[in-house]
């Protein structure tokens, strides 16, 4: 699998660390209840197709990304910045 | 049909013309007492224990395939009870225990073979940690030994011991681990369950569960809608697409884990190696083979193939530790998807939904426990009480901060 950054261009799935579903963008209050925090750290859609999920180019720009891939066939759809998205809380880049 | 060695050869005798079919090919009915989604060793198990346990016989499985076509027949087929965290510890001990007298019970030949696991310590600190959790087998009524290094170079001398990175420093042994064959559990279970009176429904894929009142009344499937008070959700990797239909979302991220075979070799591994600081684990199959494995791939796939670069850090390991190894060739590879929870420990437990009950979340760590997750399954399922050796494997444990974190590695779904 290769995954493209936007600064860095087309690289090696192993130059990335997978952090997880990009649930993790989405951070709660502070004040939140606790089922908005298990929403956030534990519980997952886990689909069987499209996905996004955060990966962090470990040993390339140092940036963390938002990819939009295939969990069936592993084709990379998307890459942002996640430093780019302005409303974490939506789907899409703005 | 019995089976027996008798039998073996009186129709060995008669050219194997007498044997029939070693479960019937059910329709479903339109109702059953209880519906099972998932026809894998922990589906089948579960309808195997309803029946024998609970007198629960007008039941189904449903597989949207064919029986055991998922985990169960793609795993290292390790079976071990060597854990350490109270809440583990005796819920694989009565796993153990299930699959010393499986065969008997099923009448069916799962070449159980108790050949012992030894996991390798390369550190001062991880050989006191194997003291420590040995001695916690020992409490739980397991056995353990721990190993020094000459003890180890005797049981295995074609491991490296001198190598840089991770040296030997000993060892810690279970000799009442081992092996056994993983689609004869699944059709060893599946027989058994037939012969009780359940309904073994294969292509039949769940494609909706109906809920009335917070309540699950059944299922709807590809071969049409059918009713029950009580559904059993036990599909593995599948699980996150089954409890959406109940419109839950689980503890659970799908990863890919592969393993691999060697073409058939002279008797050289006699028992389960498992070298944890490479990832890499491997036994030696009665045809031969060297089966062995890795870690996860580490991001969430469906793809049931894997990577190539956790092959070749696979195959680093296997060369680190036995350099021999080298000389083999790789005949198969393969993946299964891993149901990962957030702390690397199962769920056996209830829904919000009434009569909607759960069986997931067992990472890479789910054939050992077939025996154990259906019993505690059919049990909860029957009584609607959570049997006493699973009890701390609960849905809500990560909200109410209950994790049961074998490796200590931290609650995110790839770390375990």
């Amino acid at each position: 699998m290769r995954i493209h950054c936007p600064l860095c261009g087309t690289r090696d799935r192993r130059e990335f660390y997978y952090y997880g579903s990009d649930d993790y963008l989405r951070r709660p209050e502070p004040g939140a209840a606790i089922e908005a925090w298990d929403d956030h750290l534990h519980l997952r859609d886990n689909p069987a197709g499209v996905t996004r999920d955060i990966w962090y180019h470990e040993t390339g720009c140092a940036q963390w990304l938002r990819v939009t891939r295939n969990t069936v066939t592993h084709d990379v759809l998307a890459t942002e910045l996640v430093a780019m998205i302005k409303d974490k809380s939506k789907g899409a880049a703005t | 049909m019995g089976y027996s060695g008798f039998k073996v050869i009186a129709q060995g005798l008669l050219g194997n013309k007498g044997w029939t079919p070693a479960w019937r090919d059910a329709a479903p009915k339109t109702e059953y007492d209880a519906i099972i989604i998932g026809g894998g060793g922990h589906g089948l198990s579960t309808a195997y224990y309803l029946a024998k346990n609970h007198g629960m016989t007008n039941i189904a499985v449903l597989e949207k395939g064919y029986l055991g076509s998922g985990n169960v027949g793609r795993n290292t087929t390790i079976v071990r009870a060597n854990y350490y965290m109270p809440g583990n510890s005796e819920f694989y001990s009565h796993s153990l225990k299930l699959w010393e007298k499986l065969e008997t019970e099923l009448n069916y030949n799962v070449m159980h073979s108790q050949r012992g696991q030894l996991l390798l310590a390369h550190s001062d600190g991880q050989r006191d940690s194997f003291a420590r959790r040995g001695n916690a087998i020992l409490n739980q009524g397991d056995d353990a030994e721990l190993w020094t290094r000459e003890q180890v170079r005797d049981f295995a001398p074609y491991l490296d011991f001198e190598q840089t990175r991770f040296p030997i420093y000993g060892g810690l042994m279970q000799w009442r681990a081992g092996t056994a064959r993983h689609d004869a559990v699944a059709w060893g279970y599946a027989r058994a369950a037939d012969q009780r009176g359940v309904d073994l429904i294969q292509n039949c894929e769940v494609t909706g569960i109906d809920i009335e009142g917070g309540r699950v009344v059944g299922v709807q499937t590809t071969r049409g809608p059918i009713r029950a008070k009580k559904v059993g959700m036990v599909a593995a990797g599948r699980s996150g697409q089954v409890a959406a239909m109940a419109g839950m979302r689980l503890p659970i991220e799908s990863h890919v884990m592969q393993a691999f075979v060697t073409e058939g070799l002279k008797p050289v591994v006699d028992s389960v190696i498992s070298f944890g600081m490479g990832h890499f684990y491997i036994s030696q199959s009665d045809k031969g083979g060297l089966v062995f494995g890795g870690d996860l791939d580490f991001y969430a796939s469906y793809a049931a193939r894997g990577n190539l670069p956790m092959i070749e850090h696979v195959m680093e390991a296997g060369m680190t530790l036995m350099p021999m190894i080298g000389r083999a060739k790789i005949l198969r590879i393969w993946g299964g998807i891993m149901d990962m929870t957030p702390d690397g420990s199962p769920i056996i437990d209830k829904t919000h939904i009434e009569g909607l009950f759960v069986d997931a979340g067992w990472n890479y760590g789910g054939f050992k426990a077939v025996p154990a997750s259906g019993w505690c399954m059919a049990h909860l399922m029957a009584t609607g009480e959570t049997h006493e050796v699973a009890s701390r494997f609960r849905l809500d444990r990560f909200r109410t901060g209950h994790l049961l974190d074998e490796e200590g590695t931290g609650s995110q779904h790839n770390l375990h």
